[in-house]
């Protein structure tokens, strides 16, 4: 095979490492200030992880809250049931604002993509590094403060003495913030919570735009569009829609606090306004997000399929332009959620015709990840697993849309549990899923060091049996017409919110066992190779931990999917360029002359 | 062949359905059910027989294959889109059929307010259970008195927004008699489900269908039982069905509002620092008027149950509020008679007071000291306890 052209890859092409042995990124300088303002992207990420990880614990743990409240229709915690309902809506609303806010939208992005962006692009470090910086302080600054916001009002709920201490606080009006219940609700800190999401959304649109003008200018020589690893596609489609769509939830919530401290009018019909209008604005931000969860993790999909096949990923081109597809298509649907609002029957055909579009580049890219694993070597490593778990749950989740996309059943479904089901299966079961793919496959560029292989796969199918005992009886109880957002039930439901239940404990059970892995792989992980995968993208060419500047000097990239060049060598337990032996001995030849 | 496999997975999915419409509805589900079946065991099929034939071991190594071919990729872009053409086309005909009411169709209001229904009948008789009759067109005329709610009966298929400051609506025609449940009545269930607050897990109901002819005895009881009945009972029912209770307890515990118990006749505290005696002016303005007097230690949640409530309803409830406080009328016996009479009278004055009054009075104590888990968490959440309409 062509040695000349994957020649140009790392290390051949590129002189060997000025600097001195042992150093990297995470020793180079060790003050707390030098993390503090940090240039570096992979500080940056790794501090996002820190960040974005104890949002993910602390919407976990309010997650574990709500499910232990529906274990029976009667109250759980309080013996008061007015005190357990609102202690509920409490729950569910903090649940999905810090997950969605602070967990899902940046996790794949600022963590995985922070750190691994510049590296496969060859590049010392992202565009614009100190924007960087400031969107890592926007969203530590917006996210302390939203989190504050928001368990204070839990606090009230169980002290209600302290509303006198320091004042009302948290939010129980859904994530969603539904006028004119947000607006009219009083004991919710509702204008300070938005002004908490609109500083997250910032550092969203910021870390939008430093992906843009980073893949744009800093791609190395020999890497075309179409010659990107489709992470990269999949980050860019991302940045598109976080730098378009983002500024219409900061307007929307911009005009929310507005209505609800100056009353304007505008949502509340008691004013002159219309409620349906700020759920079309909300929704023209909130489904393309749903893309900005997703699109990353379809990107990690791609890399680990090809990568843990030895194969070149199939249709390379339908999964790049596919991911632009859901990108642009996902602008257009967002009325999908209004099919009952009472909208026209006509937007409702529209929309509904529109949502069924966005279902052709899913399947392809579903089909193409299953043809990439066809006449390959397929090595079963946790991050392996955790992309055929992915299939599993995308798949589900994909194909319960379209009960929600065709009109008459979404009639029937919508607001039920199934919805429930349905946006877990793809935005947690998915994305989740995959985002620890991503994580455990990068974990040894990151901290040069390996994690328990065995723990990390029983931990995944741990959490693979607890995700689906948690949300498939919900598909089957949606069907049968259980309303979402109940405090309390009919008692003919119990059963399945008892699974649901046991399924959400059995869940929490695998994510302690990924943390403790994680944790341990710190502390005792052998140390890492390089290249540990085999994978021939340009982030694997430069030693684990890479160094402070990434590459000693300009990179020539190759196609990221030949894995030709590669050989496993057992004695380091990890991946060496085949010609790399003679190549070292000329390169070092050539410095000694 | 659809619809015998559409047998395999009835009642584990949808629940039995009872409108014209619903059959339409559940075939598209099924339909699109096992198109997704098939399709799921096709990749999970595809998946692990290349994760086998395919693993890493001792002496296999990827082998050469194409890593695009467009004619795969027609494939599995063509196919699929004509199945999505189909389920896009079935679901807008079906939706078509639910949005498009007969003409002349029956037509019944629907008020959410936060957290109950009120559902009013051309010849004024109003409800908090759906009543309809069989076999007819009936459409539901949506308003909100608050915020937004969603009326909901898995039933009929049938869901649409309750939005304050439109209209809505939303029609059906049942074609089934609800099934007997536990409690022993036969009703389908309704649901809110658009989160609305605090009680919205409790804003749900009950839809009774009647033949015509009982509907139209119904209906006529329904407008006229108030002025029929003695009106302390009267009183008590109006407060369990107009959806009082979600807010209001008779027993001396503080649910969202204050309590009824020993309110008539007692001074209270107001947020605005003002102090009134509760008497039948009060008790009407709370009713009509309710941000006017907020008592202290509570929100300003109350909706107005202006154009909802009639006089004579509102005078049955203030008889009610007087029969279960000690400050309210002792009926004649109650009364000193003369001293050489009292021995004789003692006796029977004590049980004529306690009907009224006594429900109310034994209540206090044992609320207010355990509070027993069980029992009053059981008692709040089912909304309405009693039926009007369907004991009738």
């Amino acid at each position: 095979m062509a040695t000349t052209v994957t020649n140009l890859g790392l290390p051949g092409s590129v002189p060997q490492q000025p600097q001195k042995p042992g150093d990297n990124y995470l020793n180079h300088s060790r003050s707390i200030l030098s993390w503090a303002f940090t240039l570096d992207h992979k500080r940056i990420g790794i501090m996002y992880m820190c960040g974005v990880l104890a949002a993910y614990a602390l919407g976990g743990f309010f997650a574990l809250m709500l499910r232990t409240e529906l274990i029976n229709p009667e109250p759980t915690f309080f013996k008061d049931p007015v005190q357990a309902w609102r202690f509920y809506n409490h729950m569910f609303t903090l649940h999905g604002a810090v997950m969605v806010f602070m967990f899902i939208i940046p996790a794949i992005p600022a963590i995985l993509g922070n750190f691994a962006l510049p590296l496969m692009l060859g590049a010392k470090d992202v565009a614009f590094p100190r924007l960087n910086l400031m969107s890592l302080y926007c969203w530590i600054g917006g996210g302390l403060f939203f989190a504050f916001i928001l368990l204070k009002g839990v606090i009230n709920v169980m002290f209600p003495g302290l509303i006198g201490y320091w004042g009302n606080g948290g939010l129980e009006t859904g994530w969603t913030f539904y006028t004119p219940y947000s607006t009219t609700t009083g004991d919710s800190a509702v204008t300070e919570a938005t002004l908490g999401a609109f500083i997250l959304g910032f550092s969203s649109i910021l870390t939008g735009v430093n992906f843009i003008a980073t893949i744009h200018m800093l791609r190395p020589r020999g890497m075309t569009w179409f010659r990107m690893p489709l992470f990269l596609w999949a980050i860019y489609s991302t940045a598109v829609i976080q730098i378009l769509a983002t500024p219409v939830l900061a307007i929307t919530l911009l005009l929310l606090c507005a209505e609800r401290v100056l009353h304007i009018g505008i949502f509340d019909p008691a004013m002159g306004g219309d409620p349906v209008l700020y759920q079309h604005f909300f929704w023209f931000y909130s489904h393309p997000a749903v893309y900005i969860m997703i699109l990353p993790a379809m990107g990690i999909i791609s890399e680990l399929m090809s990568v843990f096949s030895r194969k070149h990923i199939f249709g390379y081109k339908f999964i790049a332009i596919s991911s632009l597809a859901i990108a642009l298509l996902g602008f257009l649907v967002w009325g999908h959620h209004l099919f009952v609002s009472g909208q026209s029957a006509l937007a409702n055909a529209i929309f509904s015709l529109l949502t069924f579009s966005v279902a052709v580049p899913s399947a392809i890219k579903t089909f193409n990840w299953v043809f990439t694993m066809y006449k390959g070597d397929i090595r079963l490593k946790a991050p392996m697993v955790y992309a055929l778990i992915t299939i599993f749950l995308f798949s589900i989740g994909g194909l319960t849309g379209l009960f929600l996309g065709s009109l008459s059943t979404d009639i029937h479904l919508t607001d039920t549990y199934f919805v429930i089901a349905h946006f877990h299966y793809v935005m947690m079961g998915s994305v989740l899923f995959s985002f620890l793919g991503g994580l455990y496959y990068w974990w040894p560029k990151m901290f040069g060091k390996m994690y328990n292989e065995p723990v990390a796969i029983i931990a995944s199918l741990i959490a693979f049996i607890g995700f689906n005992l948690l949300f498939f009886v919900q598909f089957i109880m949606g069907a049968q017409g259980m309303p979402r957002r109940y405090a309390t039930y009919p008692a003919h439901f119990t059963i399945y919110h008892q699974i649901s239940t046991m399924g959400a404990y059995v869940m929490a059970t695998g994510m302690f066992l990924v943390l403790l892995n994680l944790i341990h792989s710190l502390l005792k992980g052998r140390q890492a190779p390089a290249n540990p995968w085999g994978s021939n993208s340009l982030e694997w060419q430069t030693p684990s931990p890479p160094p402070h500047d990434n590459f000693p000097g300009a990179v020539i990239a190759g196609d990221p999917y030949d894995f030709h060049r590669w050989k496993f060598v057992s004695d380091e337990e990890g991946w060496v360029p085949v010609e790399a032996e003679a190549d070292i001995d000329d390169d070092t030849n050539k410095a000694a002359h | 062949m659809i619809p015998t496999l559409a047998q395999l997975g009835k009642n584990i999915w949808m629940p039995d359905q009872a409108s014209t419409y619903g059959p339409e509805v559940d075939f598209l589900f099924y339909f699109i059910y096992w198109v997704s079946v098939a399709a799921f065991v096709l990749i999970m099929a595809l998946m692990i027989l290349f994760l086998v034939r395919y693993r890493h071991r001792p002496g296999h190594s990827a082998q050469p294959s194409h890593a695009h071919s467009t004619a795969l990729e027609l494939t599995w872009t063509i196919i699929p889109t004509f199945f999505l053409i189909a389920m896009f086309y079935w679901g807008f005909r079906g939706f078509l059929d639910m949005a498009t009411p007969p003409d002349y169709a029956y037509e019944i209001q629907v008020t959410g307010i936060k957290w109950a229904w009120s559902f009013q009948y051309p010849n004024g008789a109003t409800s908090n259970e759906l009543h309809v009759p069989m076999d007819k067109p009936v459409r539901l005329i949506l308003s909100s008195q608050d915020v937004i709610h969603s009326l909901f009966i898995p039933a009929f298929r049938c869901k649409k927004d309750v939005v304050p400051g439109r209209y809505n609506s939303l029609w059906f025609h049942v074609t089934a008699m609800p099934p007997q449940r536990e409690d022993g009545d036969s009703y389908f269930d309704l649901y809110c489900t658009e989160y609305c607050g605090t009680g919205h897990s409790t804003m749900r109901t009950k839809v009774f269908v009647h033949e015509t002819a009982s509907f139209v005895k119904w209906l006529d009881e329904a407008a006229n039982w108030v002025v029929k009945e003695k009106p302390v009972v009267a009183g008590k029912k109006l407060y369990q069905t107009k959806g009082c209770t979600q807010c209001h307890s008779d027993d001396g515990k503080t649910v969202i509002g204050p309590t009824f118990l020993n309110s008539y006749g007692y001074e209270h505290d107001f947020k605005d620092g003002t102090k009134a005696i509760v008497d039948e002016n009060y008790v009407r303005e709370s009713i009509l008027y309710p941000a006017a007097k907020v008592r202290n230690g509570f929100d300003n949640v109350m909706p107005s149950f202006q154009g909802r409530i009639k006089d004579v309803e509102i005078t049955a409830i203030i008889e009610w509020l007087k029969s279960i406080s000690d400050k309210g009328p002792k009926p004649l016996e109650a009364f000193p008679v003369a001293p050489d009479k009292a021995k004789a009278g003692a006796a029977t004055a004590a049980p004529a007071a306690d009907p009224s009054a006594g429900s109310g009075s034994a209540a206090p104590s044992t609320n207010s000291t355990s509070g027993t888990v069980g029992g009053s968490s059981n008692s709040v959440p089912s909304s309405t306890p009693a039926t009007t309409g369907g004991s009738h």
